[in-house]
């Protein structure tokens, strides 16, 4: 039945982590940006509400909750509404383990998730963009090979959110000879494989320089012929299904997108009342003010859209192209929002003493990450 | 908790009106299109008499259905018909915008009064009269007056742009809505609506507009020339308030802007089944979820014009679900009406562009569609009136304040 209500829960969830945004990760966007760093107790602070650690079952150190995409999604608005750069550095984590979580083998699960489901922050991630023009989920470049007594991973990755210090990745990789249909739902052979940061022929190349999420360390990764076992593919003998991974992220990565543009709706309406021009605030100009009206709707539209993809991914459905309209939707809507508020801002918005430039060169990142990476 | 799943009932609903639309509107749409001032009676016999066997099935009147979800039911059925003809659907018997005025001011004796007509009879059409010559989105600068004489209101102006007005007037028992000011000098408060009857003295309807699409809606010209109506046909009451008259208008607004915007959508997703349809001849099917490089054009733009109706019908959904919760959805009534319009004006224009000499010739709908599409970035308030309200809601403006 048609409901756009959140329940009780949802709304805490958001209440919660948007106070922190506020009060935490906004007054340090700025200078993790200039810094290109992430003071440790903010994302030790962050860690602590449990984000990562929610999902994972209560007797492997997490809290047994029952995971929603949609609260997911609520509390990724909210947390990219404060910093994008400090929200995908404290959900990177996520990328590890929820996959695990959903459709990893028992033993995949009590061996891996401990890792993460500490009190400490720990760093994991996922390796799946590469560093191509045309890089397609469905026809990775990174190839996992049979070899009798596993796979041998080939190939390189970049993107990948906090190399230097993970534990452990889960790097995505197009198996050789998986038949259709068996492996990967929509997207035939792309399988995940669990690898240990000091696997053989792993070499975390270096530190990008990225044009905006400064803050948010991530690297170019080397796979020469990585052998992992036959346990390591995510599932092992059952397949993971990774379009609904895909999918998953893709709601991530939107309702990020929806977090930073609602961050430059705000602050550009904001802005807009207090400048003054012609004797009156600019925003009491229609040229402005029905700019600020487009943002505003713009905003709300991604957002629906994203919930749509989230609610269908809870009930069990593949949410395929909800998922990726909304992702493709959020990114330009994003994109779109960040530039009107700086043009809003006109000058000013081009200086850094304002946060509108670090959300436009931030929003310009999700028309480049496909559904896995990052978030 | 936050769904977008129709409920089984509502799901069969839908079936329904598909169905009229597909078998009884999409035959005869090119029809009346091309013929513009011709009334299609057999439509309007057949639908008003399932109509009447619907009413009396639920026991209610057209206009004041109430009920858990009828807001959101309301616009999945515009949308619905108007996927098989938004002309048609506009010209559909029954109390219209007029009833809406009488549901929204009027007092429960009135609403008993003017709209138990719509219950059995002849097909009957309720209009309402906002526009004139010499303004539009302004509707502050009526100029038609209502002066009290005696056991009488004597109205006396021109109106324009009055949807359904030639039915409801000339061609069945009908009424028109007619808003006037009692006092010039009180601005807003003093604009009232009057219930004008069919047959009432010093009413005509003087002209029948010619229009670019959605040609079989009848669009009157009235005028009222020292017309006569009965004191008790003012709705609501009489006084010069600053909460009454005018406030009524923009209520009546909140309710149907979402009601025009699912119509857009309805047009649109009209064009954009025709366009999937014809490339699944050419056996070329849609890929979604696929790497941006590997797309072509045309997935790229189809995939966007999709995307884009979704959005706006998701506002649509969200501004008719507030409705029917009892939460106030000026602000989002107004931002699905501005989406859609201008969402569906642009993807019907981009749906003759990719089908190149088909998209423009007649021999097809499509074209069709793209003239009836624009009708809902203008009507019940233009995109840019609707922006405007947004901007004050969401700048916390009043109306002095951003003009």
């Amino acid at each position: 039945m048609i409901d756009f209500e959140l329940s009780d829960e949802q709304k805490m969830v958001r209440d919660t982590v948007g106070a922190f945004a506020r009060e935490q990760i906004r007054p340090a966007a700025r200078q993790a940006d200039e810094a290109a760093a992430i003071p440790p107790d903010l994302v030790q602070h962050a860690w602590n509400l449990g984000l990562v650690r929610g999902p994972v079952p209560e007797k492997l150190g997490g809290f047994g909750d029952q995971r929603s995409v949609l609260t997911g999604a609520l509390a990724a608005e909210e947390l990219a509404w404060g910093d994008l750069a400090i929200a995908m550095h404290v959900a990177a984590p996520q990328l590890f383990a929820f996959p695990i979580v959903e459709m990893g083998t028992d033993e995949q699960r009590q061996r891996f998730l401990p890792l993460v489901a500490t009190d400490r922050f720990t760093a994991a991630g996922a390796a799946t963009m590469e560093p191509r023009y045309d890089f397609d989920l469905s026809a990775l470049a990174t190839t996992a090979t049979p070899d009798g007594s596993g796979f041998t991973l080939r190939g390189e990755k970049c993107c990948v959110p906090l190399a230097d210090e993970a534990r452990a990745f889960l790097v995505y990789a197009r198996e050789e000879g998986a038949s259709n249909g068996s492996a990967g739902g929509e997207l035939h052979g792309l399988q995940a494989f669990i690898v240990e940061r000091e696997a053989s022929g792993l070499t975390v190349v270096e530190r990008e320089k990225n044009m905006g999420l400064k803050a948010l360390a991530t690297y170019q990764l080397k796979l020469d012929d990585v052998k992992v076992s036959r346990d390591a593919r995510l599932g092992a003998e059952r397949p993971a299904d990774t379009a609904r991974l895909a999918a998953q992220s893709r709601v991530a990565l939107a309702a990020m997108a929806v977090g930073v543009a609602r961050a430059a709706f705000e602050y550009a309406r904001d802005y807009a009342k207090e400048r003054h021009a012609f004797g009156a605030p600019i925003a009491t100009k229609q040229a402005i003010a029905f700019m600020l009206a487009e943002m505003a709707l713009e905003v709300d539209a991604a957002r629906l859209l994203t919930w749509q993809a989230a609610s269908m991914l809870d009930k069990g459905l593949k949410a395929l192209k909800e998922s990726s309209r909304a992702k493709h939707y959020a990114a330009s809507v994003a994109l779109k929002v960040t530039d009107n508020a700086l043009q809003i801002l006109g000058g000013h918005g081009y200086i850094r003493e304002h946060p509108v430039e670090l959300w436009l060169r931030n929003a310009r990142g999700f028309a480049t990450f496909e559904g896995l990476a990052i978030v | 908790m936050i769904d977008f799943e129709l409920e089984p009932q509502v799901l069969e609903r839908t079936k329904f009106f598909h169905t009229v639309a597909e078998h009884m509107m999409r035959p005869i749409s090119r029809q009346y299109d091309e013929q513009e001032h011709e009334e299609p009676r057999e439509f309007f016999e057949t639908i008003w008499k399932g109509g009447a066997r619907e009413r009396q099935a639920s026991g209610e009147s057209g206009a004041d259905r109430k009920g858990g979800a009828r807001n959101l039911t309301t616009v999945i059925m515009a949308e619905e018909l108007c996927w098989g003809d938004a002309g048609l659907f506009l010209s559909i018997p029954g109390p219209g915008l007029g009833g809406a005025a009488v549901a929204a001011a009027g007092t429960a004796e009135q609403k008993e009064r003017f709209l138990k007509r719509f219950k059995d009879g002849e097909p009957k059409w309720g209009a309402m009269a906002i526009t004139e010559p010499g303004c539009g989105s302004d509707s502050a600068a009526i100029t038609t007056t209502a002066r009290r004489e005696g056991d009488y209101w004597v109205l006396n102006g021109t109106k324009i742009f009055c949807t359904a007005g030639q039915r409801a007037l000339e061609k069945s028992d009908g009424f028109v809505v007619v808003w006037a000011t009692v006092d010039k000098s009180a601005g807003r408060a003093g604009i009232k609506p009057f219930v004008v009857e069919r047959g009432t003295p010093g009413v005509s309807v003087i002209r029948v507009e010619s229009k670019l699409g959605i040609r079989v809606s009848d669009t009157a010209a009235i005028m009222l020339d020292n017309c006569r109506v009965p004191l008790d046909h003012i709705l609501g009451s009489p006084k010069v308030e600053p909460s009454g008259g005018f406030k009524d208008v923009m209520a009546t607004f909140d309710a149907t802007r979402p009601i025009v915007a699912a119509m857009a959508i309805g047009v649109g997703r009209a064009a954009l089944d025709f366009v999937r349809d014809f490339l699944r001849d050419q056996r070329l099917e849609i890929r979604y979820a696929i790497a941006p490089t590997r797309m072509t054009a045309l997935e790229r733009d189809f995939i966007e014009m999709e995307t884009e109706l979704e959005a706006a019908r998701l506002l649509t959904w969200r501004a008719a679900w507030m409705l029917d919760r009892g939460i106030r959805n000026s602000l989002e009534a107004s931002m699905a009406k501005a989406k859609a319009g201008s969402s569906v004006t642009r993807v019907t224009q981009k749906a003759v562009e990719i089908m190149g000499p088909l998209g423009y010739s007649r021999k097809y709908l499509l074209e069709k569609w793209m003239r009836d599409a624009k009708i809902n970035d203008i009507f019940e308030g233009t995109q840019q009136i609707n922006l405007l309200i947004v901007a004050r809601r969401i700048l916390g403006y009043s109306s002095k304040e951003l003009t």
